[in-house]
């Protein structure tokens, strides 16, 4: 768990971050948005302790960290950071082994990791573990910089718009990526984004900044139903709200269940039980369906959902 | 191992022209005929390039290691004060001529080879100390925030990112700081240090001119190969990083 209390942060009489209360519970996904220069770097880097606060008072698992070491803060946190940062001398296997090698790990658990994460990020080892980064793609080079975050396995990320300057295609990958690993490993993460769409996707709750200051803390579904103030709802996107809250919600809330599963054949696009109500409409509305079949992990036909349903409830 | 080829055929010429100068009196019997003695013998060819190198290596050892120490200082939190200033008279010292250094050494140090080991060390540090400015100040401040922020201490930023990335273009600057030292460590012949700047100023005394390319060649050679030792050197460096562009 991470808290900040009442923390500030000055740049000589430019105020960057102004009395910022913000709790991030153990395993959630906390996105910071909001527009440029307002306070979302400065935010994450007092976490890890790259810079002291001018006021107030940051704990992690209820410990101030002022008093605590900071490298040994720091090993614990992973941190991606904006612009990937990885280091051009190194191949990219020893730029993932980074913080292994700094705790000392032996030669084949750090072998045996790096092959993991860079598996887990699809990276194929064999291709690129001996290049080095300036021999990437953007989007190769941030994967390595969120497997080098992620290699000691440390239990808070944070994570600095870590698929900015992405296109659309590599960045969708990424995100569910991430929602696949976050799955698997619940870490405590500070995401920072400019990109409302990305935080409504990957958040658990999102804290929307202004000016240095929290103007709202809450889950996406709250954000777009009840936004704080016109800054918030001018950054959802006023009317668009009702299709925004539509991908939130997976088709197995407004699905009709069948009695038992069905063994049926799936077509090459088969709607899922997690695949947004958006998506479902979306389907719908394309191929002229009143309704479609929904389809679980093993590929048995469990319900449907209806146009109808959709328009009704859907938001 | 190719690359260390030149240096190694260079190196081998210079010793070998070191060692047997009098073979090639007949050559400066011609050049400079009518004098008895054609070959410098007041000191063997052999002690005044020992000598010279010692004075180089030495002033370029001590240059390097007060630069870089003086580089890493003030490019860290605590020293940055110091930033603009000693960047300044990184630069504007190298436009002071070595002529001046040492003319300002004798009358502090007398002579011999203390003023001329001063005014090299003195002089040979400012290419170091730029271009170790220049190589800390150009490494990407998300390299620097990247390594901290995962849990490096400062001192080993500095060892295994900052001067790794940096050592390229700090190894430029003492190639060039060796290769005009060479040159400046030939003056101190004329303040009493033994270089092989005492051939070409006996040469200029007493107008025999076989002295004086003798000590010139010598020089010359010494010169070359210190310079293709430095251009393997950066190329063994840029190899083994690849294509990395540092
Ligand atoms: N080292 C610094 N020195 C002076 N001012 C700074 C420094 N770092 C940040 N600032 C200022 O603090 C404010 C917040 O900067 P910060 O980097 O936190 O913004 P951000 O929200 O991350 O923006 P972006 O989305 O562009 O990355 C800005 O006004 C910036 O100019
Ligand atoms: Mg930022």
């Amino acid at each position: 768990m991470i808290e900040l209390k009442n923390v500030s942060r000055h740049f000589g009489n430019t105020i960057a971050v102004d009395g910022v209360n913000l709790t991030i519970e153990t395993g959630e996904v906390c996105v910071l948005v909001g527009s440029s220069g307002c306070g979302k770097s400065t935010t994450l880097r007092m976490i890890n302790r790259l810079l002291p606060y001018s006021a107030g008072e940051i704990l992690v698992d209820g410990e101030d960290i002022t008093t605590m070491n900071p490298e040994q803060l720091r090993l614990n946190m992973g941190y991606v950071i904006q612009g990937t940062g990885l280091f051009p001398h190194w191949t990219v296997a020893r730029n993932i082994a980074m913080v292994p090698t700094l705790l000392n790990w032996p030669r084949e658990r750090i072998n045996a990791r790096v092959d993991e994460l860079m598996t887990l990020l699809d990276l194929d080892p064999s291709a690129h573990a001996n290049k080095y980064p300036q021999q990437l793609s953007g989007g190769q080079a941030q994967r390595v910089g969120v497997a080098r975050a992620l290699a000691a396995d440390p239990n808070i990320l944070l994570m600095d718009e870590p698929f900015g300057a992405l296109d659309a295609i590599t960045r969708e990958n990424l995100q569910l990526e991430m929602l696949r690993i976050q799955k698997q490993v619940r870490k405590t993460t500070v995401f920072v984004t400019h990109d409302i769409d990305e935080a409504l996707k990957l958040a658990t709750r999102i804290a929307v900044m202004d000016q240095g200051r929290i103007i709202q803390h809450d889950t996406p579904e709250n954000i777009l139903r009840h936004p704080a103030s016109d800054f918030v709802e001018n950054l959802i996107g006023k009317q668009d709200r009702g299709l925004k809250l539509m991908s939130l919600r997976p088709v197995r809330d407004l699905m009709a269940n069948h009695t038992e599963p069905r063994q049926s054949e799936p077509g090459e696009h088969v709607l899922r039980e997690e695949d947004s109500v958006r998506l479902a409409l979306s389907v719908m509305l394309w191929q002229d369906l009143r309704q479609v079949a929904v389809f679980n992990a093993q590929e048995q036909e469990t319900g449907v959902i209806t146009r109808e349903r959709i328009i009704q409830e859907g938001v | 191992m190719r690359v260390w080829l030149p240096a190694t055929l260079l190196a081998s010429l210079l010793l070998a022209l070191s060692a047997g100068m009098p073979v090639l009196e007949p050559l400066f019997n011609w050049v400079q005929p009518g004098k008895q003695q054609v070959i410098y013998e007041r000191e063997s060819f052999l002690f005044l390039l020992q000598n010279h190198l010692m004075l180089v290596v030495v002033s370029a050892a001590v240059g390097t290691l007060v630069a870089v120490a003086g580089g890493i200082f003030v490019t860290r939190p605590f020293g940055r004060d110091f930033l603009p200033l000693v960047g300044q008279v990184a630069s504007i010292g190298q436009t002071f001529p070595p002529v001046a250094v040492l003319a300002l050494a004798v009358p502090v140090l007398g002579f011999g080879e203390a003023p001329i080991l001063l005014a090299l060390v003195l002089y040979g540090l400012l290419p170091i100390l730029r271009n170790t400015l220049a190589g800390l100040e150009g490494i990407d401040p998300s390299v620097r925030e990247a390594a901290l922020g995962m849990g490096m201490s400062p001192v080993l930023v500095l060892v295994r990112v900052e001067l790794p990335l940096a050592g390229r273009v700090i190894l430029a600057g003492i190639r060039t700081s060796v290769t005009i030292n060479i040159a400046t460590a030939a003056i101190g012949s004329t303040i009493g240090a033994r270089t092989l700047g005492d051939p070409v100023i006996a040469g200029l005394v007493n107008g025999n001119t076989a002295y004086v390319l003798q000590g010139a060649i010598l020089i010359g050679l010494l010169a070359l190969t210190t310079d293709s030792l430095f251009e393997a050197l950066e190329r063994s460096w840029d190899r083994r990083l690849q294509s990395v562009g540092v």
